[in-house]
């Protein structure tokens, strides 16, 4: 009996919480709801059929990393006066050429790497809104494919770059027009393996 | 025992009721509307024994979503006839009907209810055409929208697509580092919204087997792309491309034994088919530059793609098994995305002119071009399977939404879910 009740309470609060969820409000999210094969931070699977919205919802979090997203875990990169610093580069419209002004950026990226071959990097390639998104998945990777081209001239190992296209799915800001879009074409340089 | 059974019968109650509240609703509105839609009739059924929806009012609703029909508001009823015996056509005809329908509901004898219809030709006064449909209460709304299929079918000659779903992702939350994606399956008209699987990295990309039971899509979930089938009824799901870099765009072949996938695993992104019985990979495109969205013929001789290799996103069309690609698309500076029509006779297609994307058609007999919609930001296009209809992502103030259009042109609906960004619809077989 007791444990009937207990699952009563815990399915209307489980409930209640999607409610407000689904609504745009609270986001409390429950870890003890794993779906399928969700861990935290995984992804929730549910089954399509029953009539109910099985939804539950993925664990926080997962995502902390990136520009800014902590400390890289060495202060030459986080000197302000230095161009390791700057860790985004920017792109033209539905082009993968890295631009001569963000040249001198990759190049000191990839000099500091070379240096230190213990240290790797992630370069994440995005685009902006427009068009289609698969074709911007292959276009975010191309742009990041060229940020790795120019680094490995430099003669960094292959091993210390990874790279990964998140097309539009990911945009760095939120907005409709010229001045979002040029800020979410980019690829992002994160280090990782500190 | 009996205490035991009062809170089982209270969770049912409540799960009822914070169901349908959570529930993220979908409102579809025709924003274009054919002129000369048919005036039709649809009395509510006659279904005291069935508590909630009527199936009358879902099959009239049904039918005003086409654009091709014009029911008649329950309103300006000046009857409402559930049995043959009770019609007077002469009511009818005066309130300027082509056609009417009535039906009832009552106990079944397999199954809990049986749902019986009558469709007339109001001005000549005989029947068309009726059926008995069995159901049980939960499939109420399916039950109607195969009453509207029927209809549909019966007055315009091609099969409907009411009682068919609709696959789409949404984005909820604020910001880069609070997103939460969703790959949901709804009916046409929005009711019964599930998710099927959430995620705090993207998904995207769904696509349905050709039988209607498992979907493939990309997911993040392990921070790079992978390409996932999950099969409906049981949420049971296989990985079937991790490769280095980038696995999108999935594309069942007709027959449903392959997968048609980009990969940029060999160096940059192309299409390429697996078997997926065998899992072998099949490689069709091999250019530097993107290659990438392929979608299959109809019968399945030859995939259109998107390509970069005249500089700009434009359509190619290769055979299956590979072998030279023929350009298909010249006017615009971006076509991308291209979809066969189930007849085979057109491609939908992202379609960028002087800032804007829209979508438009390419009749590939006369290889003319005629661009639909209207939005700045229209994109992922996908036909209906009576192929009547496009539905397709839109971006209205801001907020990502699906649309439709009629394959003339001449009607579109948006389809407004209150649940962040919805995008990359895909309609169910």
């Amino acid at each position: 009996m007791k444990l009937v009740k207990t699952a009563l309470i815990v399915s209307i609060m489980s409930l209640i919480l999607s409610g407000c969820s689904s609504k745009g409000g609270v986001r409390e999210e429950s870890g003890a709801e794993a779906g399928v094969n969700g861990g935290p931070g995984g992804p929730e699977i549910s089954k399509y059929g029953d009539g109910t919205d099985r939804g539950v919802y993925g664990g926080p979090g997962g995502t902390g990393y990136g520009p800014g997203a902590g400390g890289t875990g060495d202060p030459m990169l986080d000197d302000p006066t230095s161009p390791l610093s700057k860790r985004v580069i920017y792109f033209m419209y539905d082009s993968y050429e890295v631009l001569p002004e963000y040249r001198e950026i990759v190049s000191a990226h990839a000099r500091y790497l070379a240096s230190h071959p213990e240290r790797n990097v992630i370069l994440e390639g995005h685009a902006d809104e427009r068009g289609s998104p698969e074709y911007n998945i292959a276009l975010g990777e191309q742009r990041a494919k060229a940020v790795a081209r120019m680094m490995q001239f430099q003669g960094i190992n292959d091993g210390q770059v990874q790279i990964v296209s998140f097309g539009e799915e990911k945009p760095a800001v939120s907005g409709h027009d010229e001045s979002a879009w040029q800020q979410n074409r980019r690829v992002e340089i994160s280090y990782s393996g500190r | 025992m009996n205490r035991r059974f009062r809170s089982v019968f209270l969770l049912s109650v409540l799960l009822m009721l914070f169901s349908g509240w959570a529930r993220s609703e979908l409102n579809v509105e025709i924003t274009r509307g054919v002129e000369g839609a048919m005036p039709i009739a649809v009395v509510p059924f006659g279904q005291t024994i069935l508590p909630g929806d009527n199936i009358g009012s879902i099959v009239a609703a049904d039918l005003a979503r086409s654009g091709r029909f014009k029911p008649l508001p329950e309103s300006e009823m000046l009857e409402t006839p559930t049995a043959p015996e009770q019609v007077r056509f002469r009511t009818w005809q005066l309130l300027k009907q082509d056609h009417l329908v009535i039906g009832r509901v009552q106990p079944g004898a397999g199954s809990q209810y049986e749902a019986e219809f009558f469709l007339y030709d109001a001005i000549n006064g005989t029947l068309l055409t009726s059926a008995r449909m069995p159901f049980n209460a939960p499939e109420t709304r399916r039950t109607a929208h195969r009453i509207a299929d029927m209809i549909y079918q019966q007055l315009t000659g091609e099969p409907g697509a009411f009682a068919t779903r609709v696959a789409y992702v949404t984005v909820t939350g604020s910001g880069p580092r609070d997103r939460q994606y969703r790959l949901q399956i709804a009916d046409t008209d929005g009711y019964n919204p599930q998710t099927i699987i959430s995620s705090v990295e993207p998904i995207m990309s769904p696509a349905w087997a050709p039988d209607g039971k498992r979907i493939a899509y990309v997911s993040f979930e392990n921070r790079t792309s992978a390409i996932f089938i999950q099969t409906l009824a049981t949420g049971e799901r296989q990985k079937v491309s991790d490769a280095p870099g980038i696995n999108g765009a999935p594309a069942w072949s007709p027959d449903g034994s392959q997968l048609a996938m980009t990969l940029s695993k060999d160096g940059n992104p192309d299409v390429y088919v697996m078997n997926l019985a065998s899992r072998s990979l099949r490689r069709i495109t091999d250019h530097i530059g993107i290659d990438t969205e392929p979608n299959w013929s109809p019968d399945g001789s030859s995939i259109v793609f998107t390509s970069d290799r005249g500089g700009k996103p434009q359509l190619y069309i290769v055979s299956s098994s590979g072998g030279s690609a023929q350009r298909l698309t010249y006017e615009g500076e971006y076509n991308a995305r291209g979809v066969f029509s189930p007849d085979g006779r057109s491609i939908a297609m992202v379609h960028g002119n002087g800032g804007d994307y829209r979508i438009a058609v390419m009749d590939l007999q006369t290889r003319a071009l005629r661009v639909l919609t209207n939005g700045r930001l229209d994109e992922s296009p996908g036909f209906a399977p009576n192929g009547s209809m496009i539905l397709y992502a839109s971006k209205s103030g801001g907020v990502g939404q699906l649309a439709a259009v009629s394959i003339d042109g001449r009607v579109q609906q948006s389809l407004r879910i209150d649940a962040g960004h919805v995008r990359e619809p895909a309609w169910s077989p």
